[in-house]
């Protein structure tokens, strides 16, 4: 699912036209990443929270052609699942297979992308 | 933030709906998106990030308290990976405190 069909769905089921359902689905994601860029944490009951974690800078290698890298320090946003939805989606790997994305692990742009854990 | 201040954010910002109606959409969003994981489905919301889900075979581990070995069992997890628009937009002003607001 993409933005575009999020808003097509908000629209169809909650009888919104498809300019009004583009208004809230931007002002809902926009208003998170504004929480984000101020450092602050969100927290979604039955959904999960974000917060934005420091990593310190570190020399690391370019996966593709092993050339050391010094990656300086940032800052992103750390999801945690909550725990409802957590086991929805374990739940579900009986019953679905995963779809929605032609990149089987969607790692092309996250070569710094620390694994998540569990 | 809360989803009482996404909510408020709605009301103030977008206009034509009332505080319930702001609250109730808010929650067909967050429902929608459970539901959409829950069938196995990804999301992605560019420019803020992909909602991303992974089979995880079963591997051994160990409980964490006792030391003792046990196995982990196969399960589907979800992990998010933050846009490059937002992760740049984060990362922007030079090099932030490694230090600020640790968890």
């Amino acid at each position: 699912m993409t933005k575009s069909e999020l808003i097509d769905a908000m629209a169809e089921k909650n009888a919104l036209t498809k300019a009004r359902a583009e208004l809230v689905v931007n002002c809902i994601f926009d208003s998170m990443a504004e929480a984000l860029l101020k450092g602050e944490g969100i927290e979604i009951r039955g959904f999960g929270s974000f917060t934005v974690r420091p990593y310190k800078p570190y020399s690391g290698r370019n996966p593709r052609t092993g050339a050391p890298v010094e990656v300086p320090p940032k800052r992103l946003p750390f999801f945690r699942v909550g725990k409802e939805l957590k086991e929805l989606v374990n739940a579900s790997r009986a019953q679905f297979a995963i779809t929605g994305g032609d990149d089987p692990d969607d790692d092309e742009d996250d070569e710094d992308d620390a694994e998540a854990g569990e | 933030m809360t989803k009482a201040e996404i909510v408020q954010a709605l009301y103030s910002q977008v206009g034509g709906f009332s505080k319930k109606e702001s609250a109730d959409i808010v929650d067909r969003v967050f429902e929608m998106m459970k539901e959409t994981l829950a069938r196995g489905e990804k999301i992605k919301i560019s420019g803020f990030g992909n909602f991303v889900l992974r089979d995880k075979n079963s591997r051994p581990g160990r409980n964490p308290q006792t030391g003792d070995p046990i196995t982990i069992s196969e399960r589907r997890i979800l992990t998010f990976k933050t846009s490059d628009k937002l992760r740049k937009a984060l990362n922007k002003d030079g090099a932030p405190a490694p230090t600020a607001n640790k968890p």
